[in-house]
């Protein structure tokens, strides 16, 4: 079963395709290209170099973010309209998933936190678990010294990792020797290991709706903030 | 890597299906995402509607009052694939019928444009069919040749909308010259912000004209800007704020402000002015036929207006039915069908541009 792998929601996009047997193309950018450049040159690079057509495409597997809304709209739309033109299913993942899951192997709690820009984090908690991980709290957008404090408020020992987790590394760095920050090459999720991850999914059959699926939202448009802000204080 | 390919569903072979030569029977699947409609069409031959359905989000922008971008593009996310099917469905084809996908790729608000371009370049993709990015402005003066038969270039095209008010010399397919636009407002734009004032619902320029029709259109006289200017530019900024001034000097001495003559004769400004610019243009190029396009087009008094002077001065007017002048995929894909014509492809790593220009 060959499966396309899609993840654009972070500065760092990537395009991947895979089968059981691991790996078979993958391409990846962090500066220059926009999404909109970068990927379909890239899909079609990945299969021209593995002798692979979109008619052999078994699956197609995407990042739902949370991340760069545009990133993620072009990401989802792009996974959808790939799906419904092939008639193969869809499988979305979240963004702070995918970060997780490359680094299972640790013994600490894993927490997962990507840059959400104005001043804030999305993340996650995961406990490594046989032959994976399991999260453990919501996904959540808030302060980098919010996470901080929830950090600090386990008990248990902490792999932080994710570009956000690089950005604010002096909030982290402070919290002592229990919390251990990755490196840049756990920085963004990566398209290959959403091809790994979609794998037991596809052969489940635990497909997602290509009518349904929607990336993943954290936060509500600012409008929509906004115009509640007044109506409460209108109705204050 | 063939041992490990799992493939059982039959799709036809790309390779049998010769790539039409653009005539009367090419399919089009159009797809415009370019404001706060998802729309998705498919046009026989550039000319003939198999489908086109309309998703309209007005609903989630009426308790803004105005079309909030973020909302829009979350909204184009969620209804692009089901209008995909829908005019598939309508149309009686498949994906592997299709011989082009044509989307708009500008102008309009950057994160709906985005949605639709990426659906469209991936379906082209998968297909092997040629990607033909659109411009917006040029998909409405097609929505004239697929509402009548009969209407062929050369002609003035008055594109007149919420986002856009222009004067362009059609002079034939991708022949463009700009002749006169507004210098700040959009009528459209006009329309919604006095309406916005008067508290009418949203969206304002159907209820302005439906209001209009019971008022008295010279109750008030609201200035003609521009009108005795010469060129075929127009100004609306000047006459919103000249409304909005007048019912607050109305309010201010207590009188009475009877809504349906503000409307009328709000609207008598608006149509005076565009109407007396748009015979003007016609004039000045010295032709027979005006296109009139975008959803404006469908306010009662810039029709009737027209129509009486086309007719006065023997000028063909071509109005499509509402449906056709308001943001619709069946404009994009005749346009990218007349493109297709002349080998204008799009490339696959093209990025929509939320200002494209309509003469580049
Ligand atoms: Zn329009």
């Amino acid at each position: 079963m060959l499966v396309l792998g899609i993840e654009t929601s972070t500065p760092q996009s990537s395009v991947a395709i895979g089968s059981e047997q691991g790996v078979v193309a993958s391409a990846l950018v962090s500066r220059g290209a926009s999404y909109n450049e970068f990927l379909l040159p890239a899909m079609r690079f990945c299969l021209d170099q593995s002798g692979i057509g979109f008619r052999n495409v078994g699956a197609v597997s995407v990042s739902l973010g949370p991340g760069l809304h545009s990133g993620m709209r072009i990401g989802v739309a792009t996974a959808k309209a790939l799906s419904q033109a092939l008639s193969v299913p869809i499988v979305g993942m979240a963004s702070l998933d995918i970060l997780a899951y490359d680094v299972r192997y640790s013994s600490r709690l894993i927490c997962t936190c990507l840059d959400a820009k104005r001043g804030e984090v999305f993340y996650a908690f995961y406990r490594p678990s046989p032959g994976g991980i399991q999260r453990i709290t919501d996904y959540r957008v808030e302060k980098p010294y919010q996470l901080a404090t929830a950090i600090q408020s386990r008990p248990e020992e902490v792999l932080l990792v994710g570009n956000g987790a690089l950005l604010y590394r002096d909030e982290f760095e402070d919290l002592g020797p229990r919390v251990e920050i990755g490196t840049m090459s756990h920085a963004f999720p990566h398209a290959g290991s959403i091809v790994e991850l979609a794998l037991p999914r596809i052969f489940r059959e635990d497909f997602d709706s290509v009518y349904d699926l929607e990336p993943l939202y954290l936060r509500r448009s600012a409008r929509r903030i906004q115009w509640e802000r007044i109506q409460g204080s209108r109705s204050a | 890597m063939e041992g490990d390919v799992v493939w059982s569903s039959p799709l036809p072979q790309v390779e049998d299906r010769p790539l039409g030569d653009w005539d009367d029977s090419v399919l089009i699947l159009g797809i415009e995402t370019s404001c706060d409609e998802t729309s998705v069409a498919v046009v026989r031959g550039g000319r003939e509607i198999l489908s086109n359905v309309i998703a309209s989000q007005t609903e989630l922008h009426g308790e803004y009052g105005g079309i909030v971008p973020e909302i829009a593009a979350r909204a184009h996310v969620e209804a692009l694939s089901p209008a995909i099917r829908e005019a598939l469905v309508q149309a009686d084809i498949t994906f592997w019928d299709v011989d082009g996908i044509a989307a708009t790729l500008g102008p309009g608000l950057i994160g709906s444009l985005l949605v639709g371009v990426a659906e469209a370049k991936s379906i082209a993709a998968v297909l092997e069919v040629p990607f033909i990015g659109v411009n917006h402005l040029e998909g409405h003066i097609y929505s004239n040749l697929l509402a009548d038969p009969e209407a062929t270039f050369p002609a003035v095209v008055l594109l007149i909308s919420g986002g856009h008010t222009i004067l362009v010399n059609a002079r034939g397919h991708g022949d463009y010259q700009l002749l006169g636009g507004t210098i700040d407002d959009a009528a459209g734009e006009a329309f919604d912000k006095v309406a916005r004032f008067l508290g009418l619902e949203y969206p304002g320029g159907p209820e302005i004209d439906r209001l209009a029709l019971l008022g008295d259109p010279e109750a008030v006289r609201f200035p003609r800007a521009m009108i005795d200017v010469v060129g075929f530019d127009v100004s609306y900024s000047g006459l919103k704020t000249a409304v909005i001034n007048h019912v607050r000097k109305l309010e201010s001495r207590a009188e009475e402000v009877v809504v349906e003559d503000i409307a009328a004769s709000f609207q008598a400004a608006v149509v005076d002015v565009q109407v007396k610019k748009t015979m003007d243009a016609v004039r000045h190029v010295g032709g027979d036929a005006l296109f009139l396009c975008g959803g404006v087009a469908a306010n009662s008094g810039l029709r009737q207006g027209l129509a009486e002077q086309c007719q006065r001065h023997g000028v063909r007017l071509s109005v499509p039915p509402l449906e056709l002048c308001t943001d619709n995929a069946a404009m994009i894909a005749a346009c990218g069908t007349a493109m297709a014509r002349r080998g204008l492809y799009t490339s696959l790593d093209a990025a929509p541009d939320p200002n494209l220009p309509l003469i580049a």
